[in-house]
This record gives C-alpha cells, structure tokens and sequence, in this order.
C-alpha cells in the first residue's frame, strides 16, 4: 500500500507584476496514513502554498504528487474538484461558513456536490456535529455561536464526507488559547480514534505540540523534519488535561 | 438532471438567504421592463391617437376634382373645369372595388335665424355623403333620398354653425334662411373637430344637391347634370388603389377621352394627401419610441451591471469556498445562471405587470387607449431579452473584472505572497467564469 501522500520535488511559482516569487523551491515530503503533522515556518516560507497543492487547490509548477497512489498532477479540474469533495476536508483560519444558513446547511455543504448517492443528508450531518460537539445546534444560525462553536461547524463539515484527511490552515489563529486547545483536542481525538492523516499549517508552538511530527520550513524549502518525542507527545497531552481541567 | 435540480436548489436558496441582494437585482430589472413597456404602450396609444384623427378625414375615400381648365394659354389649376355629373357618380359604384360615390357641390352662403347670422360652407349633395365621410346624426336626423329628388328646403347643420345661429335653443324644425330661401333644419352632425390641416369640419351645412343647385349655389355651366366633386369610398384600405383605377378609366370612358388625350379630371385619395405627413410622423414617433427604450434599457442594464459586480465580487469568497468543498466549475456556473434567470424572469414579470399599470394610469388621465396587444407582444420579448441579457452580463466580463481588481487590491496591499490561499481559487473562478 503507497504512503497517502508522496511529493518529489515541487515547486510553485507565484508571478506577482514584474517580480517572481519562488514559493516552493523542490519539496519532497511522505506523509502515512494515520499521521498528525503540523507544519511549521514563518510568514512567507511557503507553508501554505504546500497546504493548497496538498489540497488539490492548486497545482504545482514542477514536480510530482502523488496522492494514494494517484498522480494527482495529472487529474484535470473537475477530477481534481472530486478529490476535495471525496478525500479531503478543509479547515480555515476564519472558518469560511457561509454566514447566513445554518449550522446544519453549512455541514451539508459538500454534500451537494458529491457525485456519489450520499444517503440521509440529515443523518450524516448530525452525526458529524455530536462528533465535534454540537449536538442539539443542528438549526443553530451563524451569529448565534461562538468563535470555537463556528469553527467546530467547519470541521464537521469537513468529515461529512468521511474524508483520510483533513487540511487545517491555521485553525485556531483566530481563537483564544482554551478554545484553542479545545479545537485541537478534537483534531487529537479524530486523528486517534478514526484514523484521519491531520496537517496543520501553524506558527504557534502551542498548537504543533499535538502534533506527531513536525516539518518546518524556511524560503520554500523543507529545513527540518522531526517525528515528535514520547517528551512532547506526554507535553501535549498535559496542555490537553489542563485545557479539560480549567472550567 | 438531478445535477440541474440539485443546482436549483443551490441557486435557490442563495437567492432566498440574500433577500435584499436578490431585491435590489430585480428592481433594476424591474424598473428597465416597467420603462420600456410603458413607454411603447403610451408611444402606440399616441400614436393611435394621431391615426384616428387622421382617419376622421373618412376611411378610404377618394376625391376626384375635375381637371384644370385652360383658357387662352392660362392653365388654371385643378378644379376649374366642369366635366364631372351626377350621372359619373352614379356609375361609379358598378365598378367592383368602388362601395359608394356622392356628387358634391360647393357654395358659400349667408345664413340667418332669427336676428343672427353666418357665413357657412354649403355642401349640396346625396344622403351618401354620410357615410363616405363618416359622419352622424347628433340629433333630428339626416335628408333622405326623396329630399333629393323632390329638391326640398331642408338642411343639415354642423355644430359651428347651430352654436353660431341658434344658442341654446334646440334647431331641429326651426326655419333659417339662406339666400333668403326658408329652410327647415332636419338634423344636426355629431361634431367632427379639426381636420388634420386644421380646418373647422364642423361649420358646414348639408343640403340636398338638387336644391343647393337650383337655389342656392347655381351651376357653373349650362350642364345642369355638373358637379364640383365626386368623393367615392374603396371597399377596404387595400382595395383604393383598384377603386382608384377602376374610376380613372370609367371616367376616361364616359367622357369620351382619346388614349393620347389626357385626363379632364384627377384622382386623389386620401392616405395620399396625408401619406407624407403620416409617414414622417411615424418616423418620427419610432425613432422617439426607440430612443426613449433604448435609454430605460441602458439605465436598467447599468444598474443590473453595479449590482452584479458587488454581488460577484462580495461572492468571491463563496465561490472560493464551494470549489474548496468540491463544486465542479459546471456547478458555480449552472447556480449562478439559475439564479440569473431567475431573477430576470421573477423581475420581468413584475416589470410587466408595473409597466402595464403604468400605461393605464396613463390612458386613463389622457384618455388614450394605451394597453394594446402589440405592448404585451413587445412585453414577452424584452422578458427574454431581459433574461438572456443579465444571463451574459452575469457570465461575461463583470465578474473577471471584479476578480481581477480584488487580485489588484490584494497585488497592493501585499496581501497576496503571504496568503496565497485563494490565488488558486481566484485563478479557477477567472478561467471558468
């Protein structure tokens, strides 16, 4: 069985007017099923332009990717629109809900668009809101919930479709520190219990420790790859049991 | 299909959760049909308006004067000569495209009730004159054949002239003097206005031809059977010009003309002598129509056009978000086309609907009929004009515009290299849309 994702030497070029911006500079990167990677670096060093080709948002400009066994450079947009709908979820820095539907209509949302016969759309939709905690807010609008309550309604969107792996940009970059912890612990609690391969793109330091692993980058390039310590893994889940303990 | 109706409901209910946007999108719709509607109907109703007035003339009638007389080398113009009779009348309706033909004399004349008095227009001719010139009886009623034949003293007055002689008392059965000859006053004509050269069709008096001639006018020749004018009326609008013909040559051969001779008579017809100034009026009322349309058009379409721009630029992001979540570039442009065409036929509609009232609003204060057909005709296709013209403007330039000036905004302010997180999705929203 391949690695879910495989990548040799990407690169992406960025032409902003006259001046040419080198976002990735030859990326290679395996990541298995199942993994918990955060992926670290500075404003500007390439980290979310990897998110968007890791996502099938973009394509690279050089080089191969691979995405469970698919060269996915090869696919063309509408194949590559069935990709994200099917295997891949996406959590944003500002959560992207579509402000005035409901919680229930906002989880739906790939929905519509799967191409396969999806079953009972209520059904589904909450069982991935009990997941993330919101049982009960299914008619809920909008303005009426939290920070953390919205951002917990784009990552039950993101599982509607029962996706290996869900793609977070920042996901807590517009949280306090409880609720991020609280956001992250259910990202923990995903990647232990269902099996899903999590990266999160982040700076904070907070956040990477729930992570496995940790790839940093600088200038576009990959400048350390390190698999977490049995020391961090214990740190996160300290941060974790403080997070549940504070009322 | 179950793609199409998932895509309705998609489009749907983006239309429903942004009521207001929705709201303002279709007014401008609304409004552009509502203008061009009501426009064309009042523009027709003037227009129809102008027509009637022109048809009061009669419909279909043609005059035949007789030709010009030339005396020692002085031509003296059409109408001089004395070569039409009664008889020339009286043949004229065998001929197949002619229904009528009533011999006309005309004479000035003082005329005196009581101790008032007028100078009126004397027309002396047959009860047919009526319905040539499609005149009525106001009251009392009009002089029969048998008036005619037996030369009796009775009249026929215009409005003019009961207002001019009589006041306010009833005239049917009072006695006038003309040429101090008593008359009885049988009938009075239903008001006919101007003319469209502007004369007073009302001041006239009507008198059996046998009796204008042998009392009042006289004959200009010693052929008591001659007349000033014949006017005939064609059996239908399209049939003048074979009536026309028909009488030229029944004419040429009752009065013994000679293939080289030519004709001691004219034929004119109405929609001749008023078809330049009707076909200029037309023209002119078109290009009216059409200018004022083209400007609601334009109004309206600039206004879809600035909502649209917001509402694509402010849905950016939404685009964004739904082809991160898996819509295919088919299902943003099937949504956004449903809702276009929503849009433009819900707008139409009501623009229909505003643009009708509208018209008849106005035909009610200015009396015209306005609410034809023909606007309801043109309703129906500015609707689908309407509806394939926001569909393009919404799939055409507006949005690639509006992205690329988001991109621009963002080039500024530098945004752009450091989030670079919607430049994929801003890409696939320029190439598709």
């Amino acid at each position: 069985m391949p690695a879910l994702i495989e990548t040799d030497r990407l690169t992406k070029t960025y032409q902003l007017g006259e001046v040419t911006v080198n976002a990735l500079q030859g990326v290679t990167v395996t990541i298995e099923r199942g993994s918990f990677v955060a992926i670290m670096g500075a404003s500007g060093s390439g980290k979310s332009t990897l998110m968007n080709l890791l996502g099938c948002l973009d394509r690279p400009t050089s080089g191969r990717y691979w995405l469970d066994g698919v060269p996915v450079e090869r696919l063309d947009r509408d194949q590559l629109a069935e990709i994200r709908n099917q295997k891949i979820g996406f959590v944003f820095q500002n959560f992207n809900l579509l402000s005035r539907m409901s919680a229930m209509e906002n989880v739906q949302l790939p929905l519509l668009y799967a191409t396969t016969d999806t079953g009972d759309a209520d059904e589904r939709a909450k069982r991935v809101l009990v997941l993330v905690g919101l049982a009960g807010r299914e008619h809920s609008l909008l303005t009426q919930l939290s920070g953390g309550q919205q951002q917990r309604i784009a990552i039950a969107r993101a599982l509607i479709n029962e996706p290996e792996i869900l793609l977070a940009d920042e996901p807590t970059g517009q949280l306090d520190s409880r609720t991020s912890a609280e956001i992250m612990a259910i990202f923990q609690q995903l990647n232990r219990t269902r099996g899903i391969t999590l990266i999160v793109v982040t700076h904070s330091d907070e956040v990477a420790r729930f992570a496995k692993r940790i790839i940093t980058f600088r200038d576009g390039q990959i400048v350390g790859d390190n698999t977490g310590s049995i020391h961090q893994a214990d740190r996160a889940q300290s941060s974790y049991a403080a997070a549940e303990a504070s009322p | 299909m179950k793609r199409l109706t998932a895509a309705m409901r998609i489009a749907f209910r983006a239309l429903e959760v942004n009521k207001l946007r929705s709201a303002l999108t279709m007014l401008g719709i609304v409004i552009g049909v509502a203008a061009v509607i009501a426009t064309a109907a009042i523009g027709s109703g003037a227009k129809q308006r102008i027509q009637q007035q022109i048809a009061s003339i009669g419909s279909n009638t043609i005059i035949i004067l007789p030709g010009s007389l030339t005396s020692s080398g002085m031509r003296m113009g059409s109408g001089n000569a004395v070569t039409l009779s009664e008889s020339d009348a009286r043949e004229l309706p065998t001929c197949p495209d002619i229904s009528r033909a009533v011999p006309i004399v005309r004479g000035g004349a003082q005329v005196v009730y009581g101790n008032n008095n007028w100078a009126t227009i004397i027309y002396g001719t047959t009860p047919g004159y009526l319905e040539v010139r499609d005149l009525s009886v106001a009251s009392g009623s009009a002089f029969s054949q048998q008036d005619v034949d037996s030369a009796n003293k009775v009249a026929l007055l215009g409005e003019t002239v009961v207002s001019s002689l009589f006041g306010d008392i009833d005239p049917v059965g009072q006695s006038i003097r003309i040429k101090n000859m008593p008359f009885t006053v049988v009938g009075v004509l239903e008001t006919k206005g101007q003319s469209p050269t502007g004369q007073d069709q009302d001041d006239v008096i009507l008198l059996p031809i046998s009796t204008a001639k042998r009392k009042v006018i006289g004959t200009k020749s010693a052929n008591a059977d001659a007349v000033d004018s014949i006017t005939m009326q064609a059996k239908s609008s399209n049939q003048i010009q074979a009536a026309q013909d028909e009488a030229e040559a029944l004419l040429r051969q009752r009065h013994h003309l000679l293939p080289s001779e030519e004709d001691d008579f004219s034929v004119r017809n109405m929609e001749e002598i008023f078809a330049a100034q009707e076909t200029s009026f037309s023209h002119i009322m078109s290009l009216m129509l059409a200018a004022v349309a083209s400007v609601s058009l334009i109004v309206g379409g600039i206004g879809i056009m600035n909502i649209m721009l917001v509402s694509v630029r402010e849905r950016t992001r939404e685009i964004g978000l739904r082809q991160a979540v898996g819509a295919k570039t088919r299902d943003i442009l099937t949504q956004f086309l449903v809702e276009a065409v929503t849009l433009s036929i819900a707008g139409g509609c009501a623009g229909i609907i505003l643009g009708i009232a509208a018209s008849a609003v106005v035909s009610r204060l200015a009396n015209w009929n306005t609410v034809s057909m023909g606007a309801v005709t043109l309703a129906v296709s500015s609707l689908l004009w309407w509806a394939s013209a926001s569909g393009i403007t919404r799939h055409g330039r507006p949005p690639i515009s509006i992205l690329l000036k988001l991109r621009a905004l963002n080039n500024k302010t530098g945004r752009m290299s450091d989030h670079p997180r919607w430049t994929p999705l801003v890409d696939a929203a320029e190439n598709s849309l």
